[in-house]
């Protein structure tokens, strides 16, 4: 249990924030500027918030009645940042066990091999960081943390200076040590995909202010969140499994809440979970159930609201047995005289399921 | 090869350069620490401070030193009445007079290395359980290394070279307090020195040499960041 309540005046930006959330890997999602690494420095002791209190588990962190203010050394946080931040004079093998002097007696030598051969770090032991790779030190940086036996991994966006090949590849390890350690992880980002991909629940916020908190997909549902992803990614996450793989038309068909969705072959073993997320202006609507069309899946539904624009487009949330948002035109929510109970047929074309959430999943 | 009074000067300057040198490299070390990393009010009038003897006549520093430190000075005769202790006229004040006259540039050598060092890679170091002087000496110390090493070996060049604050503090006396360049300037003074002139001239030369090539090879050294293994 993560509770932060916070206020934090910086020159002109203002953060207010309350948040309360339970273990496993807690998203703290928002754009740039958001507030999102000042939370992630006030949670490890590094910025003071001018009021309020943070807490894990019974730790008390910061409380500004109290007058309690844990210094970074005592609060037990394993902090990756964004850049490796591993020491130049110091070996892999000397970097790793930095923390290790004020661990737990847990913290031994099988420990110390476990992380290393999680991460894959056998080989890099005794090398100078400046002759590793961005990959290589980001997994240094992270078994580093680990190490020094945190109660709250904090990862503060430490996919972004790696390449897409390289984020893939840690985003798996991070999967592993989340499945592994069985440490509650905050991991801040403000990439949808990342969090779709290893976030149970989900912190969103915007300018300083909390805009939603919850599992994955109630948050990412939210229409809101467009103030954050931006008005052409609103869209749904949904919880799916793989069901059945047809092999003559490379397809695999996942299971999901609203029934069943089929994609592009995906390279995962039957009844293995995953996220998927469908975008609002990917789905069509119907309102009779349209035959001979080359989408693959179409839902039927009934609309559940239509928000209220100006412009020429406006959003429609369908239960389709899940939430599910189309994005159509003005015009068209008039003609097909869209309002709540609407019957309709959703048509989602089978490329528009988030290629990036779905690539390169292990196995 | 070397006179008499030739080799007395070489090596009263070294001890007095080395002494010198020793003593003020931690009090240098800490006060650039102080200087760029804590903000304090004050903090410019220290900064000040430091660079007084950088500014002043030299031997407005030896006479600073002897109204402190002289036998009726402020501390000076506290030293003297109850320890009975003076560093007038003796190659240990000839050291504290380097000393101060060091003191500007090496506080900047190691200042300036202080300012390249990531700051992030300090806080990295507390979020892993190092408390501040842990930080210091297993992260900071280290990687200023070569400022230190560049400071020092610059503090004693300028030790060596050191005349105006000595010979105003602790005066020219054979044996004592008279370094390479009083010798010179005795040399100088005297008709038909010439020639001891001169050869004092090459052996400061010689020794400022060995110097810079000794602070060179060490400092690329220290910058190669090889790490220790365990």
């Amino acid at each position: 249990m993560i509770s932060i309540t916070m206020q934090k005046r910086i020159q002109t930006f203002d953060l207010d924030i309350n948040v309360q959330c339970v273990g496993g890997v807690v998203a703290v999602f928002g754009p740039s500027g958001s507030g999102k690494t000042t939370i992630a420095n006030a949670i490890a002791g590094l910025v003071q918030p001018d009021h309020g209190n943070i807490t894990i588990g019974n730790h008390v962190l910061f409380d500004s009645q109290n007058s309690v203010d844990v210094r970074p050394e005592r609060r037990r946080i394993g902090y990756v940042f964004q850049d490796d931040r591993l020491f130049p004079h110091l070996s892999v093998r000397r970097n790793l066990t930095y923390g290790k002097r004020y661990g737990s007696p847990r913290n031994t030598k099988s420990q110390f091999d476990k992380v290393v051969d999680i991460l894959g770090l056998n080989k890099l032991l005794d090398r100078p960081p400046t002759t590793l790779s961005g990959g290589e030190k980001q997994r240094v940086s992270i078994g580093r943390a680990l190490l020094s036996s945190p109660q709250l991994l904090l990862m503060d966006e430490p996919l972004s200076n790696l390449d897409q090949a390289r984020r893939i590849e840690i985003l798996s390890f991070i999967e592993q040590l989340r499945d592994t350690f069985s440490i509650p992880i905050l991991y801040v980002s403000h990439s949808v995909e990342e969090i779709v991909r290893i976030a149970d629940q989900v912190v969103a916020i915007s300018n300083g202010r909390l805009l939603a908190q919850g599992t994955v997909d109630t948050v990412m549902n939210k229409h809101e969140l467009g103030s954050i992803l931006g008005p052409f990614d609103i869209g749904v996450v949904m919880e799916a499994q793989v069901s059945m793989h047809d092999e003559q038309f490379h397809l695999t068909r996942l299971s999901v809440p609203a029934g069943k969705l089929d994609v592009a072959r995906i390279n995962l073993p039957i009844g293995q979970g995953l996220r998927v997320r469908i975008r609002a202006r990917d789905v069509i609507l119907a309102q009779t159930k349209p035959e001979r069309i080359s989408t693959l899946n179409v839902l039927k539904g009934s609309v559940i609201e239509v928000t209220d624009s100006d412009g020429p487009q406006v959003d429609v949330l369908v239960d389709v047995g899940s939430p599910l948002w189309a994005r159509v035109t003005t015009r068209s929510a008039k003609t097909l005289e869209l309002r709540p109970g609407t019957e309709v047929y959703a048509l989602i074309k089978a490329v528009a399921i988030d290629r990036g959430v779905l690539q390169d999943t292990p196995n | 090869m070397l006179t008499d009074i030739e080799i007395e000067a070489v090596r009263l300057s070294l001890r007095v350069g080395f002494w010198s040198t020793l003593v003020s490299m931690p009090i240098a070390i800490l006060t650039a620490w102080i200087l760029s990393r804590l903000r304090f009010p004050g903090r410019g009038l220290l900064d000040a401070i430091v660079h007084v003897p950088l500014v002043i006549p030299p031997v407005a520093v030896g006479y600073l030193l002897l109204v402190l430190l002289g036998r009726n000075g402020l501390i000076g005769k506290l030293l003297y009445e109850d320890f009975n202790l003076t560093v007038v006229f003796t190659w240990e004040g000839a050291a504290i007079a380097s000393a101060v006259m060091a003191f500007p540039l090496v506080v900047r050598s190691i200042r300036l290395s202080l300012e390249t060092v990531d700051r992030g890679l300090e806080t990295a170091a507390r979020t892993l359980g190092s408390s501040p002087a842990r930080v210091f000496f297993s992260i900071t110390l280290p990687l200023i290394a070569p400022g230190i090493v560049t400071g020092a070996l610059l503090g004693f060049a300028r030790s060596i070279g050191e005349f105006g604050a000595t010979i105003t503090f602790v005066s020219n006396i054979s044996g004592e307090t008279r370094t390479i360049p009083l010798a010179l300037y005795t040399a100088v003074q005297m008709p038909g020195g010439d020639t001891n002139a001169l050869r004092l001239l090459i052996i400061s030369v010689a020794i400022a040499l060995i110097a810079l090539f000794a602070s060179d090879i060490l400092t690329r050294r220290f910058t190669q960041h090889k790490p220790e293994n365990t």
